[in-house]
């Protein structure tokens, strides 16, 4: 902002705090605001995995999860998502020591990864709704499943296309090397891989 | 419409009047002094301080002589059972802490506010700045904690002495069934269900005849409350709640469904009679005997079990086995309709069958569009449901 | 940037030009201003909403409204008086005066700023939509008549047909969209963007009640989202998160929604304890006494604020163990409430109280919210609560917190701030007039409820019988209403008026310590000339007083 009276030289509270400690989370606005929307992005899943917890085992009518959920395409899809993670991260250290080929590849590997996590989740959904007659309307399990792991897919793909504009962004070459956008977007990848762990865990290892 | 008369002691009267004799004194003394301080205050100010104090007296006066003037009663504060009487007993007791505590605040706020209240801040000189104090911060630190414990015992022992379990083992048991806005009361063990009117028997002294209740609904939540028998509890739909009193005087007990449950909820009356055991022994004697079938409602009879009335309501003794609408099996012998909106009379009765709505807009119980003549039909068959 | 579009006179250019720049603006005054002016809307229709239920209530068995009439009318009322008029006004002057009071020159994020506004807006409109649109097939065009906790499963398709019950829920689930983009914004400025030498432990109170509020929103609003998409999907979807007969449990509603709901209600106080905060001290001349407590205070009313919910819950039958948690955490509350209280009585002691109509307010404030609090802990008292908890009483108790404490703060806050932000003081005679009746019409309405509580008289009934001694203390409630309506009514002209006639206000009329009053009234576009370099809690006071300065003390 070019306004009269801004000298260079003036740091705020927060860059002065972050000069003397070296601690740049609470003096970078976009990084504590990415922060913050992940706090209540963990809250709203929170509410989702309680409700899915809560409701274990309280159906009237099959099919249960053990009945309906088959393991080996979603130790795959969970492979996948785990190591997409890895991907994104080595990616950002190519993008901090400004090897950016690599970046574009490793964040192309993360984009398809994911993308195979989305589409094993569409196969998983189609035997579960042809074969095991699994709707949200069948029974508690179909409601409370459908919903907890649709919000999770759809926050996969809500990254997917977040990755692709970066991908594209970076390739014309308009991403500043100061602009934080990638490492906010990794933070957003780490965090739904993170809820993905405690998912799986719920839904594929303890309830069924 | 009937119920029991308030029953209010002449010194507990008296007690009223001082109080707010004294109260009214307060204020006066109050108004001089705010009065006093600020004559060179703009003319609203001191009208609106006039106006504020006139206006408590008021309130005051019409709290002190509105009370006592009650026709009838529902007061928290008149209990009639055992569970009321220990709630009343906190009340009291809670009511003199927190008071205790608004006088103290508020007295050092209106201190504070008439001690320092400055006409010439504008031109003074700044006061003395205090910045805090940790020994006093550390000491309203330790008050309210204190007192707070007080009242967490308080409540620790009084949760525990009303809980279900506490119940004894001789209470009258009855399932009580919500429904959209009327209730259902099921003596299972006598084999009858009624509604809107629960019956039960009053114990002596010695031996308080118990009634525990579960709860249960029908469709959406609602909740059971008696004012004068004690405290709500909530029927949800898919669970069974419990409660239990014990009352201690004879009367007609009127309560309502106290959480909002849709249209009707303001008229989902309902009427706890307390009477003696040989009373209660009589009405659950007829309340288990099928319906009379008594010649002069025949035609009526048929035309009930004609008409779409036998898909709602039961009448025990004939084909009509509805559970939709309330059993109707013993209708007369209760003393309202539609959970309370009107008294149970031929004349009301015409009114309802010709249409509910007229009564109890958007109730359940549909316009029928029956004739007049099959409106008096019917009619004259339920006045025969003794 | 062009310096100073903000205070161009309207009249000077072309209105399609000023719409234009209010409809895009990114400027955290001009969004404020937008809040701020939205919630006064929403005001006077929730408040004609109250005056309706009032007026139904006057006597026994009146027939002024239909009851599907009255419970929509209690259900937009609560819906719109939380969500629409007291989240935005306070969103409004945090907006407003939190860059201002930190020394910022906008907020972190100005066009999420611009996007929590809309969010907002779009949501109200989208709630009173219903109004007009929520026909369905069932044919039932009209508001919600839900109540405003909409409990399962009074809102199953089963029990509400039509789509009011859908317009309110996505009216307020974008409302909360709002509020999260408003959380978020907040604590990203108070945080990164304090002024050179602003440290936390230095920073206004104000700022600090924000801070605490934003995170409150972040952890509360999700789970009422995602309770409302629960209820959207068993709406539209046959899911059966609260449908009974599949298993579902209504009480998972109950508790999701007062996990949000209970925290609510400190995000609409803190807020109110902020301005109060900053009122009270002004006007008595003092510093605030106890700031370090004050701010513990504020953490440990966020906390706390957490695990009360089920306080709403004492009579669904829940176990003993679970009612003594609720009780005792609920009491816990108190103590943290409490030192405020004292603190801002403490502040008083001492000082040279201006009697201007902002400290009238605040000293309001703190009369009524000590009743409001107390019968809070009289409502803790779990066998009380049984008997208590949806009557009239409660009614009283939530309405002497919400609008005798809430309320009176944000119109301390109003009177406070606007010379600020239009450059002119409101009127003060209209503003004694104000106070006085809304002082006396808010009491007139709320002591009376009490009684008519305790006589057995429960909430959200359109009716209520005679012969059981409530007309007398309805009948009071309602004359408070119009007295309450009038001096309302009385605000808005004073808002009005002293808009184009009040005083000029200059710099710094209330002779106060924070930084918004360094500036000009109303403030540039870039708010400060240079950023003020700060030493301490008041660095007006500092500037003002160079011989013993805050800093020194601290």
């Amino acid at each position: 902002m070019n306004a009269p009276g801004a000298s260079p030289n003036q740091l705020t509270a927060a860059q002065a705090h972050a000069a003397e400690t070296g601690e740049t989370l609470f003096a970078d606005s976009k990084k504590l605001g990415m922060a913050c929307f992940l706090c209540s992005e963990s809250a709203f899943f929170i509410t989702l995995l309680v409700a899915y917890a809560l409701y274990l085992g309280k159906d009237t009518v099959g099919p249960t999860p053990a009945e309906a959920l088959s393991m080996p395409l979603v130790i795959v899809n969970t492979v996948m998502l785990l190591s997409s993670s890895g991907t994104i991260m080595l990616a950002m250290k190519h993008y901090r020591d400004g090897r950016y080929g690599q970046f574009r590849v490793f964040l192309a590997i993360t984009i398809l990864l994911g993308a195979a996590f989305v589409i094993g989740t569409a196969f998983e959904w189609k035997d579960l709704i042809e074969a095991k007659h699994l709707t949200i309307s069948r029974n508690l399990f179909g409601t409370t499943f459908y919903t907890l792991v649709g919000f999770h897919a759809a926050h996969v793909t809500i990254g997917l296309i977040l990755m692709s504009i970066l991908l594209g962004i970076q390739t014309a070459g308009h991403l500043s090397k100061e602009s934080p956008a990638a490492e906010l977007i990794s933070w957003y990848w780490h965090f739904v891989d993170g809820v993905w762990v405690v998912v799986f865990t719920l839904v594929y290892l303890i309830g069924r | 419409m009937i119920s029991s008369r308030g029953h209010r002691s002449p010194q507990l009267l008296n007690i009223n009047l001082t109080l707010v004799l004294a109260a009214i004194r307060s204020c006066l003394k109050l108004a001089a002094m705010i009065d006093h301080r600020i004559e060179s205050a703009p003319c609203p100010l001191r009208i609106n301080v006039r106006l504020l104090t006139w206006s408590m007296m008021a309130l005051l006066i019409i709290a002190g002589t509105a009370t006592p003037a009650l026709a009838e009663n529902n007061s928290i504060f008149s209990p009639a059972s055992s569970n009321s009487e220990k709630i009343n007993d906190i009340f009291y007791l809670v009511l003199a802490i927190t008071g205790l505590i608004f006088v103290v605040v508020f007295g050092a706020i209106a201190a504070f506010v008439l001690r320092f209240w400055s006409r010439d801040a504008e031109t003074a000189p700044e006061p003395p700045q205090i910045y805090g104090s940790w020994p006093i911060e550390i000491a309203w630190t330790i008050a309210p904690l204190l007192i707070i414990f007080v009242l967490f015992l308080i409540v620790i022992r009084s949760v525990n002495e009303q809980r279900p379990e506490r119940a004894p083992s001789d209470a009258l048991k009855v399932t009580a069934v919500g429904h959209q806005w009327w209730w259902a009361f099921d003596y299972r063990e006598h084999g009858f269900i009624t509604a809107n009117e629960l019956h039960v028997p009053l114990g002596d002294e010695e031996h308080p005849q118990s009634v525990f209740l579960e709860l249960e609904s029908a469709d959406v939540v609602h909740s059971f409350w008696v004012p004068r028998l004690g405290g709500k509890t909530d029927l949800v739909p898919n669970r069974v709640n419990t409660m239990w009193f014990a009352p201690r005087e004879a009367g007609i007990f009127t309560g309502q469904c106290a959480e909002y449950c849709g249209t009707q909820h303001s008229k989902m009356l309902l009427r706890v009679i307390v009477e003696s055991p040989d009373e209660f022994e009589q009405w659950v004697e007829n309340q288990q005997k099928p319906a009379v079938d008594d010649p002069a409602g025949a035609a009526g009879k048929k035309l009930f079990l004609e008409l779409s009335c036998a898909n709602c309501h039961t009448i025990r003794g004939t084909g009509a086995a509805g559970t939709f609408g309330p059993d109707l099996t013993h209708l007369m012998s209760r003393q309202t309709i539609g959970a309370g909106v009107q008294d149970n009379t031929r004349e009301n009765l015409l009114i309802w069958i010709a249409n509910p709505h007229t009564f109890k807009t958007g109730c359940h119980m549909p316009d029928m569009k029956l004739t007049p003549e099959q409106v008096e039909t019917v009619v004259s068959y339920l006045i025969t449901l003794k | 940037m062009q310096a100073d579009t903000y205070t161009v006179a309207p009249a000077r250019r072309p209105l399609t030009s000023v719409m234009h720049e209010w409809v895009t603006t990114v400027d955290h005054k001009q969004l404020g201003i937008m809040y701020i002016i939205a919630s006064c809307g929403f005001l006077v229709l929730g408040g004609m909403e109250a005056l309706l239920m009032r007026l139904q209530l006057w006597a026994p068995e009146m027939d002024l409204v239909s009851p599907d009439t009255f419970n929509q009318l209690f259900t937009m009322h609560g819906t719109t008086m939380i969500f629409f008029v007291v989240m935005p006004v306070e969103a409004g002057m945090a907006n407003y005066f939190v860059p201002l009071m930190i020394g910022a020159r906008d907020m972190a994020f100005p066009r999420l700023n611009a996007f929590g506004f809309w969010m907002f807006l779009f949501g109200g409109f989208l709630l009173y939509f219903s109004y007009f649109g929520a026909m369905g097939l069932y044919g039932a065009g009209s508001a919600p008549d839900i109540g405003w906790y909409a409990y399962a499963p009074l809102t199953s398709p089963a029990f509400s047909r039509g789509n009011s019950t859908d317009y309110w829920l996505l009216g307020t689930m974008l409302s909360g969209v709002g509020s999260v983009s408003f959380a978020v914004n907040m604590i990203a400025t108070i945080i990164t963007m304090r002024a050179p030498g602003m440290r936390l432990s230095t920073m206004p109170l104000f700022g600090w009640m924000i801070l605490v509020t934003s995170g409150l929103i972040l952890f509360a609003f999700p789970p009422f989202t995602a309770a409302e998409i629960m209820m959207l999907f068993d709406r539209h979807l046959g899911a059966h998160f609260f449908d009974t007969q599949a298993g579902g449990d209504g009480l998972l509603w109950q508790h999701l929604f007062w996990f949000f709901g209970h925290p609510e209600v400190y995000i609409l106080a803190l807020p109110a304890f902020g301005i109060i905060s900053e009122v009270i001290p002004v006007f008595s001349r003092k510093v605030i006494f106890g700031y370090a407590t004050m701010v513990m205070a504020t953490v440990g009313i966020g906390f706390i604020s957490m695990g009360v919910w089920a306080h709403h819950m004492f009579t669904v039958g829940m176990s003993d163990t679970i009612d003594l948690l609720f009780s005792g955490a609920t009491f816990l509350v108190a103590v943290p409430t409490g030192i405020k209280m004292f603190n801002w009585t403490a502040t008083l002691y001492g000082g040279r109280l201006r009697m201007t109509v902002p400290m009238l307010f605040a000293l309001g404030f703190l009369a009524l919210f000590l009743i409001g609090g107390l019968t809070g802990i009289m409502l803790a008292v779990v066998p009380m609560d049984w008997q208590l908890s949806d009557s009239y009483f409660l009614i009283a108790h939530f309405h002497f917190v919400a609008f005798g404490g809430i309320l009176f703060g944000i119109m301390a806050g109003y009177y406070y701030w606007y010379p600020k932000a239009v450059g002119r003081m409101m009127n003060r005679k209209l503003g004694l007039w104000h106070f006085w009746l809304q002082f006396i019409g808010f009491n007139l309405t709320f002591v009376p409820m009490h009684f008519s509580g305790v006589l057995g008289m429960p909430r959200r009934v359109y009716t209520f019988e005679a012969g059981y001694g409530m007309e007398i203390w309805n009948q009071l409630s309602t004359i408070g209403a119009v007295v309450t309506g009038i001096s309302l009514a009385i605000f808005v002209v004073n808002l009005i008026y002293s808009y184009f006639r009040g005083r000029e206000a200059g710099d710094d009329p209330w002779n106060a310590w924070t930084l918004e009053w360094a500036t000009t009234s109303p403030p540039p576009a870039y708010n400060f000339e240079e950023i003020p370099t700060v030493k301490s809690r008041r660095p007006l006071w500092d500037l003002k007083h160079p011989d013993d300065p805050d800093w020194k003390h601290e």
